[in-house]
């Protein structure tokens, strides 16, 4: 099931690249630019080849396990994809939990206390969570909390077998970071999934029964309430696994998210390619995942009719 | 979690990372590949400076100084440039550096295919080995920019013992530090060289090059401690770190400008007034303040340029002052050459300070009747529409080299590889060229001056300012000299507890 | 057993009688009204911009340089010394219609899709999910950067970079909600009665997609704002020295400490809007629920 969108995905992505504007090898030479250099390169590469070509040899490094080598420093591209790999998935767990402890408990208590004081708060706070952009959160938190309070690093990433009380500490803040507007997005589902259900016929009845309101949300109501936030937080975990690009930036976490953008703006193909393709796999993955959810949620879906 | 709280911000005693002997460099930009042959970016150079000694140096004065090469002289009516070798310097694999080790060096850079020294090396016929410890190049003309090449990349010296190894990845040189590890995007770790001869001068267990694009963000984690110093200030933090005790500022002017290619060459986007007439181009200048840019922009950081080469260099000619901005001047101008208003598009590489450049001198023009359209490009785009003379006029820079050909012959002789003017000239390829074989200085200048003649009234190039590199240091440091050409020379240099 | 009673039971109800009835249940709705006000204060805003200005958008000062609020520059003066009240009003063009429009498009394009993923399944569901998988994992700059050198920079190429990249999650939310729905009691009877699937689909499917629908369209707005800053830098987007929100806002990170004004004014507006919008969108939904009183 994963070979056909493996398939697409690397050809539309060489197809675009193909098609972007801006010559890799020019782009790499940068204020060197012999011409007889670029020419060997050209060929070197076979980007004088014709389009299907390239893809064909491509594809068949990749089945021989060859992602072949960044164009700008030389490293493999299977070298920088797993250098990174842990790096942008512990982001990406860490900036997960933080969304969800943030934003479940946030929007469950907004639903039930609609129109009241806490509900305007949560709204407000999650609104402005998705309001301000992350660069701008993450350079303020620096400024606060590295440069004044001197309380964790500004940057700079400590994998986790190292040492891992440091880098919790490093990657604190990029994950908080990156849970403001993921928080927010959760919140605004889960309050919304939660007043439909909350008003639904079934929650009155177990009101009328004289359950207890929590043992009413918690049971019946939530769990009603998932198939968006499952959804959601499936989609927002893959994406997360894409990089951060921006937090990555801020607090210069050597994750997949600047690899590729990097990349792109040089035109380093290969490292598009290799990161692309393993990225892929993530948000497929998480695509499994969400239906296999969604069945565990609703047991009905296991017999289609 | 309280506990983990605790134990996380317990971290703070031990938290400011580094040992002390760890020297950390925020740069602009991740370096590309180590191979100082086949190397293209300025990061690289700085990271190169302390790992690939060099046959010379230049010192903050641009003036040559020995490295590798003790000693060297020109004879054979400047056709043979000989070098004495030191004989105490070692590769970092143990191995000797010699004539031999030299002559595979250079002959390596001048044959690899993908070398991009090759260029800088055209001038050499062959690489002689005199005796152990004595080199000779035989060229082919005289060159009055070699000496210049070999104080950079093209004068690297690898150990002759690892060519066939992975040079991109694993630099084997002989400078003060070797190579330990990279992590893409990341960090650039070298450790100390024990061997090295003067290793004493080296303060620094490690150096860790660490690449973080945004300057904002560079200047927070110099002022957090996570790095010890940082290249390239933004000029807007000029200001705020002035005023920072804690901080040194150490701006120095650079080799390189910043100025508007305008095409002028025989093709379809080069047929507007600015294009085909130079009075329009004259006028365009006029309408220019570059010391307003300077001030607005530059926060005092942008020394306004006129000419290619900077003010420190002994070709910088009196014979060219400043224009001054002068609207009056300009609209007179344009109105002879026949017009009211000259629209044009202006092409730039996208960041803030370049877009605010670009967006104050399209008012400053406007008011001298220039309808001025932006248009910003993502880098790599841009440079392939350069390259295909798709512009009518870009506004780009140049990092600048210490000899004063790499800053103008490559960008308007007829067939220089960077000329995304088109500009063409033979009167100008012929002084330009005569200036490249010329070693001596004053005559060299009479050449330049009379090609700068002819450019600065045809204008292919409005040069706008001088690049500075404004290094900010932790005010732990010492004994760092920031030098014109933007490296980073770690002798001497301390770092305080 | 909880498992069969589902997130919602929405009956078929007279769709004109229903329309009335949201109406005044809208307007009794202080938040949602606030809402609304909210929102066509700021259309309005942009709508009469040249109106209400106070100076030249364009016009640089080297006097006026980052100045803060004043009586002669309410909201402060950027890094050329034009004055940022004007430039906003003229830059919230750009940003209501980069927010508004893109996620239009994703939601035009994705909602159907998803319906049909869902509600069809089989090899119908696999194909749109294999091209949605696609969608996703092709990084957001290599489309934008396509669409620019294809499709020329302006800002109407802008949103639809911006509004393709968001149809991956309208398609997977309404497809999430489809799958949940089809199997309910009244699906499986309209199905029964022979209903033709398009309708179902529109009468019985559609209202319970609605509500995440509603709760992500009004918060992509905000996401929306903010990228269309990130394209201008690529040549899409809202060309200098033209003002958007977003391309405010990226150049004042530059001025964070020296001048603050520059990024708490835009970033305060991008806040209003989406706070209008979501608000707006939870009347809506509070409206068109047919069990809510």
């Amino acid at each position: 099931m994963a070979i056909p969108t493996l398939f697409l995905v690397s050809l539309i992505v060489f197809g675009l690249q193909k098609l972007l504007p801006g010559d890799p090898l020019l782009t790499m030479a940068g204020e060197e630019r012999d011409p007889a250099v670029i020419e060997f390169l050209r060929e070197k590469y076979r980007l004088n080849d014709p389009f299907y070509m390239q893809y064909l040899y491509w594809v068949r490094d990749v089945l021989t396990g060859d992602f072949g080598n960044s164009l700008r420093t030389g490293v493999p591209v299977s070298t920088l994809i797993a250098q990174k790999l842990p790096v942008t998935i512990q982001l990406a767990v860490m900036a997960m939990i933080f969304a969800l402890l943030i934003g479940i408990p946030t929007g469950i208590m907004s639903a039930v206390k609609k129109g009241k004081a806490p509900d305007y708060a949560a709204n407000a706070i999650a609104l402005s969570g998705v309001s301000i952009p992350n660069f701008w959160l993450g350079i303020i938190l620096i400024m606060v909390v590295s440069v004044q309070w001197r309380l964790l690093p500004a940057s700079g990433y400590v994998p986790l077998t190292e040492d891992p009380i440091q880098s919790l500490r490093t990657m604190l803040m990029p994950s908080f970071v990156l849970a403001t507007a993921l928080g927010a997005y959760l919140m605004r589902h889960t309050r919304s999934a939660m007043l439909g259900v909350l008003s639904s016929d079934y929650i009155r009845t177990a009101k009328a029964k004289g359950l207890m309101p929590r043992v009413v949300v918690l049971k019946h109501a939530l769990r009603n309430a998932l198939m968006p936030i499952v959804t959601l937080t499936t989609l927002l975990f893959g994406e997360l696994l894409a990089g951060a690009v921006l937090t990555e930036q801020v607090f210069t976490i050597p994750g997949f998210g600047k690899l590729i953008v990097d990349a792109v703006f040089t035109r380093d193909y290969a490292v598009v390619q290799g990161v692309v393709l393993c990225t892929a796999v993530g948000f497929i993955f998480m695509n499994l995942l969400a239906d296999i959810l969604y069945i565990l949620i609703n047991p009905r879906l296991r017999h289609p009719q | 979690m309280k506990k983990l709280i605790i134990s996380l911000l317990a971290g703070v005693a031990f938290s400011s990372a580094a040992s002390a002997t760890d020297f950390r460099i925020g740069l602009q930009e991740d370096p590309d590949v180590l191979d100082p042959h086949k190397a293209r970016t300025f990061v690289g150079r700085i990271v190169f400076t302390s790992l690939c000694d060099k046959l010379v140096d230049v010192n903050s004065k641009l003036e040559f100084v020995p490295q590798l090469a003790t000693e060297w002289s020109w004879s054979n009516e400047n056709k043979t440039l000989t070098f004495k070798l030191r004989d105490d310097a070692l590769f970092h694999d143990g191995t000797p550096f010699n004539a031999e080790a030299a002559k595979a060096n250079l002959d390596r850079a001048r044959t690899e295919p993908d070398s991009l020294r090759k260029s800088e090396l055209a001038s050499v016929d062959s690489v002689e080995v005199v005796d152990e410890y004595t080199v000779a190049l035989n060229l082919k003309q005289a060159d009055a920019t070699l000496l210049a090449q070999l104080s950079d990349r093209a004068g690297m010296m690898l150990s002759p013992a690892t060519f066939s190894g992975e040079v991109a990845t694993n630099p084997v040189c002989s400078g003060p530090y070797k190579f330990a590890s990279r992590v893409q995007n990341d960090r650039i770790t070298l450790e100390k060289f024990a061997e090295y001869r003067d290793a004493d001068d080296y303060h620094f267990d490690r150096l860790v090059f660490r690449p973080i694009p945004d300057s904002t963000v560079r200047l927070a984690n110099l002022r957090s401690g996570d790095i010890d110093m940082l290249e390239r200030l933004n000029p807007s933090d000029a200001e705020s770190v002035r005023g920072d005790t804690n901080l040194q500022f150490m701006p120095v002017a650079g080799l390189g400008y910043q100025g508007l290619t305008i095409n002028v060459g025989e093709n379809p986007r080069a047929s507007g007034p600015l294009n085909k007439d130079k009075r329009v181009r004259q006028a365009l200048q006029l309408a220019i303040g570059r010391d307003i840019i300077n001030e607005v922009v530059g926060h005092g950081l942008f020394e306004p340029a006129q000419q290619p080469f900077p003010p420190a260099s002994p070709f910088n000619s009196e014979k060219f002052p400043l224009v001054e901005r002068d609207v009056e001047k300009a609209k007179a101008l344009l109105k002879e050459a026949g017009h009211e208003s000259v629209a044009f598009e202006l092409t730039f590489g996208n960041n803030t300070t370049s877009s605010a450049t670009n967006e104050l001198i399209q008012a400053m023009a406007k008011e001298a009747g220039f309808e001025i359209s932006l248009k910003p490009m993502e880098f790599a785009a841009m440079q392939q529409e350069m390259q295909a003379a798709n512009h009518e006029a870009t506004q780009i820079g140049w990092s600048g080299r210490v000899d004063p050909d790499g800053n103008i012959h490559q960008f308007v002789t007829c067939k220089g590889a960077l000329n995304d003017s088109k500009y063409c000239n033979e009167e100008v390829d012929k002084l330009l060229n005569a200036a490249r074989a010329t070693p001596d200085v004053e005559e060299r200048k009479q050449l330049y001056d009379q090609a700068q003649a002819i450019l600065m009234d045809e204008l292919p190039i409005i040069y706008i300012y001088h690049q500075p590199w404004p290094f900010v240091a932790s005010n732990k440091v010492s004994g760092f000299e920031p030098s014109p050409d933007g490296m980073v020379r770690l002798k001497g240099v301390k770092l305080e507890n | 057993m909880t498992a069969q009673v589902t997130t919602a039971s929405a009956e078929a109800i007279a769709p004109k009688r229903k329309l009335g009835r949201a109406m005044t249940k809208f307007l009794k709705n202080r938040s949602a009204v606030f809402g609304g006000a909210l929102v066509l204060l700021f259309v309005l805003l942009a709508i009469f911009a040249p109106l209400i200005a106070t100076h030249d958008p364009f016009q640089t000062s080297f006097t006026t340089i980052r100045k803060p609020p004043s009586a002669a520059f309410w909201l402060g003066t950027d890094e050329l010394g034009r004055d940022i009240f004007t430039r906003m009003l003229y830059g919230s063009r750009a940003s209501l219609m980069a927010g508004v429009i893109s996620v239009t498009i994703a939601v035009i394009v994705g909602v159907p899709l998803g319906l049909i993923a869902g509600y069809y399944g089989g090899w119908t569901d696999a194909v749109i999910s294999r091209i949605t998988e696609a969608l996703l994992a092709i990084p957001f700059l290599i489309l934008a950067i396509a669409l620019a050198a294809f499709l020329g920079p302006s800002l109407t190429n802008a949103m639809i970079a911006i509004g393709l990249s968001a149809v991956p999650i309208f398609i997977r939310l309404t497809r999430g909600q489809a799958l949940a729905v089809k199997t309910e009691d009244y699906v499986e009877g309209a199905r029964a009665i022979g209903l033709p699937n398009p309708l179902i689909m529109a009468r019985y499917i559609f209202p319970n997609v609605l509500p995440p629908i509603m709760v992500q369209a009004t918060i992509t707005v905000a996401t929306a704002i903010i990228a269309e800053a990130s394209l201008s830098f690529l040549g899409l987007g809202q060309q200098p020295p033209n003002p958007s929100w977003g391309s405010m806002l990226n150049t004042a990170k530059n001025f964070m400490t020296q001048a603050p004004w520059m990024s708490i004014f835009p970033g305060g507006a991008i806040f209003l809007v989406v706070l209008g919008f979501n608000l707006l969108g939870d009347g809506l939904r509070d409206a068109l629920d047919p069990r809510d009183n």
